[in-house]
């Protein structure tokens, strides 16, 4: 139909001029070693959230961590002072191409990936990946674990690790969590870095760090391409923090200090830059296995959050006193608090008492927190459905129920259709919260290709068109509905 | 058929209806006439318990309400309903059903008819109404008046003892009023018990056996229309009958 056809021209359009855009308005990058000394500060990319050891906020609110240490010293090095910037951690390095920082000094790992795509400096840390079980697991290495759930943070050399060992691979956000869930018994096994895994694994009660090392691995600072200079720079202050002792002195400040920084510096990154990535046929099967997963989540929530809500709304209208109260306070609790903490508490908050798989978890947030929404579109409905419709049904005999069921709630069905429609539509969109629980679906899809691909603009835009592809057939569907309907009865007019 | 006894209902401090006492014995056609506000329509509603009274008793088709608000148990109140129907000014056809499935949904859903056995009877009532042809329209394809008929077909077809009709022709043109005033009369002729609040004064002269004249709450008069059109006692009633001579 012309008007659906000139909307997508017009997206399509406004999709291209986007792209025009942000072609145009690169910016300057380079020569940052002559700006950071003009200026006199480095600026660090680094996420706060990673926590012991690495960087966070301590009770006085100054921000510690042995990172702030080696950058410290760096800058001093170089003359100038540092200053930490705050992003999320998957973010980093694709914020430091775009420059929006100097460099990225956080817990990153040499790996051929990157060093393919920014230059790495000398290490300042070598670390061992780890892999953790449940205690009393039989598993003794990586090649037992094959077909098992084995969990790790996103965009980590683990993660490269995982992806060759033939593991079902689950992706956490969090250093905390994922060890109780291993606890829990949600996954078989974790491998991350010995900086992790001692802190936040190997102590926790119901986990066993296995003690031979998966592989090792260096902390490195990253540099744009384009700044070889900085990195000469950067490689300097390094080599004689190391020499004159005070890298030593950091680490072991941090409890860091360990055998392996002596032993012979593994050499990740030197094997051979992998294949440039692009967008083909195999990131687009796991685009249409990701928009299968947030429609299927996005169906079963709705399917439980439609029923409760009438159950919901009619509490709240025929319940009376007490009944209504408790269908309100419902409402208000699920609609008055983010999904995303929701999320949180059935996942992790409610996991030591029921630990239920993420999928579940997500499908039950979801339709718990939109049955609140649906309830008060339901309530609307009913209250909308003339008095007189409740009366005759009254006077030919029919018991409240009997009415409900066949005179209020068909016709309240009716009036309800087009919110329920824009709320299942939201729902589709709200479904990317439940990365947050390891569950992959389209947004998570989306950061993980972005991160292969190295680049937002691809995968972000693939990701917009799947979202439409499930959202639009769906209002046209429901717009039909509607018709259909308006055909059978006419608005209510009296 | 009916027995009401010293009926009273208040609205807060207002009263509605006080002390209301009346009987109507099988196959009478009463029009219940007079101000707008005496409490005419209360009286009906309270007939089927759509209103509930504070002190009386009402006997109707062999059941009894008595005061507050629940006046009987649950299934009384629901076989009461079956055996006293009611036609509204609106009509309240159900508009996401079929005229014939308005019609099928209460002999089904309260007394269990079978969908065939209750479509027949359904086809049956639309015929007797005039409308045999539009079983399957939905209400806003009907005119005004063909949905006041579909309405007393709905209503007819839990078999009741007792119609009752609240200001059944108040919403209709004059044409549409002359087919739901011809389809009462079929009723009446044939032997039904009707209560019919009006405003239509063929109705309260043609077609009832008796005249109630309400005003503030208490019948204030009660005969024959033709003796209460010759010779109206009170002021309220000379001056209704006074237009329609």
């Amino acid at each position: 139909m012309p008007t659906g056809r000139r909307a997508l021209l017009a997206l399509a359009l406004a999709l291209l001029g986007a792209v025009l855009v942000a072609g145009c308005h690169r910016r300057e990058l380079g020569g940052t070693l002559a700006k950071i000394q003009k200026r006199g500060e480095i600026t660090w990319g680094a996420d706060r959230q990673g926590g012991e050891p690495y960087l966070w906020l301590d009770d006085s609110g100054a921000l510690v961590g042995f990172e702030v240490d080696v950058m410290d010293a760096v800058a001093r090095r170089l003359g100038v002072k540092a200053r930490m910037t705050h992003y999320n951690w998957v973010n980093l390095v694709p914020l430091l191409k775009r420059g929006d920082f100097d460099v990225v000094c956080n817990g990153l790992e040499a790996t051929p990936d990157r060093a393919a795509s920014i230059l790495l400096s000398r290490p300042y840390f070598v670390y061992a990946e780890t892999l953790a079980v449940r205690t009393g697991a039989p598993y003794k290495t990586l090649a037992e674990l094959k077909g098992k759930k084995v969990a790790t943070l996103d965009q980590t050399y683990a993660l490269d690790l995982l992806k060759g060992a033939g593991v079902e691979i689950a992706l956490y956000e969090d250093n905390q969590v994922i060890y109780d869930d291993l606890a829990l018994g949600r996954v078989d096994a974790v491998l991350l870095d010995n900086v992790i895994a001692d802190r936040y694994g190997c102590n926790h009660a119901g986990v066993t760090c296995l003690p031979d090392d998966v592989a090792r691995g260096t902390y490195v600072i990253g540099i744009r391409k384009e700044d070889p200079e900085l990195k000469t720079a950067i490689d300097a202050a390094l080599a004689a923090m190391t020499a004159d002792g005070e890298l030593e002195r950091i680490l072991r400040k941090a409890r860091l200090w360990d055998h392996r920084q002596t032993e012979p510096v593994p050499d990740v990154a030197g094997g051979p830059p992998p294949p440039k990535r692009y967008f083909g046929v195999v990131q687009l099967r796991r685009f249409a296995a990701a928009a299968l997963v947030t429609l299927g989540l996005s169906v079963a929530a709705f399917l439980l959050a439609v029923p409760l809500g009438l159950v919901l709304a009619i509490g709240r209208v025929y319940g009376g006193r007490w009944l209504g109260a408790v269908a309100r306070v419902y409402i208000e609790l699920w609609r008055g608090t983010p999904v995303l903490l929701q999320l949180y508490l059935v996942y992790f908050g409610l996991g030591p008492y029921y630990a239920i798989g993420p999928v579940t978890a997500a499908i039950l947030t979801l339709g718990l927190n939109y049955a609140a929404y649906e309830a008060e579109v339901y309530r609307g409905a009913i209250l909308a459905i003339p008095r007189g419709q409740a009366e005759a049904a009254k006077a030919l005999g029919l018991s409240p129920v009997q009415s409900l069921r066949h005179v209020i709630v068909p016709q309240a069905l009716r009036l309800a259709l087009p919110p329920m429609t824009n709320d299942f539509v939201s729902l589709l969109k709200d479904s990317s919260l439940v990365s947050v629980i390891t569950v992959i679906e389209l947004t998570k899809q989306m950061t993980i290709s972005s991160a292969e691909l190295q680049g937002w603009l691809i995968p972000g835009l693939a990701c917009a068109g799947m979202y439409l592809a499930l959202s639009v057939p769906l209002s046209e569907l429901a717009r039909r509905l509607e018709r259909r309907l308006a055909r059978d009865q006419r608005a209510h007019a009296l | 058929m009916i027995n009401v006894r010293t009926l009273c209902k208040r609205h807060g401090a207002r009263t509605i209806l006080a002390d209301v006492t009346a009987t109507v014995a099988k196959g009478e056609i009463v029009a219940i006439v007079g101000p707008s506000g005496g409490g005419k329509s209360t009286l009906l509603r309270c007939l089927n318990h759509l209103e509930w009274f504070d002190a009386g008793l009402i006997e109707i088709a062999g059941f009894t309400l008595r005061p507050g608000p629940a006046g009987a148990d649950p299934t009384t109140l629901s076989r009461l309903r079956t055996k006293v129907g009611m036609v509204f000014q609106q009509w309240n056809l159900f508009p996401h059903l079929t005229a014939l499935a308005n019609i099928t949904l209460a002999p089904r859903v309260v007394r269990g008819v079978a969908a065939p056995v209750a479509a027949d009877e359904a086809r049956a009532l639309l015929a007797r109404v005039g409308l045999g042809d539009r079983a399957g329209a939905y209400p806003h394809e009907l005119s005004g008046g063909q949905q006041q008929r579909v309405a007393i077909a709905r209503a007819l077809a839990q078999a009741p003892e007792v119609l009752l009709f609240d200001e059944p022709t108040s919403a209709l043109d004059p044409e549409m009023t002359d087919e739901v005033v011809a389809v009462m009369r079929d009723l009446a002729a044939a032997g039904m018990t009707m209560l019919v609040v009006t405003h239509e004064m063929r109705v309260a002269t043609e077609l009832a056996t008796r005249v109630w004249v309400i005003d503030r709450g208490t019948i204030v008069e009660d005969g024959p229309p033709a003796t209460l059109v010759s010779a109206p006692q009170s002021q309220v009633a000379r001056d209704y009958f006074g237009r329609a001579r």
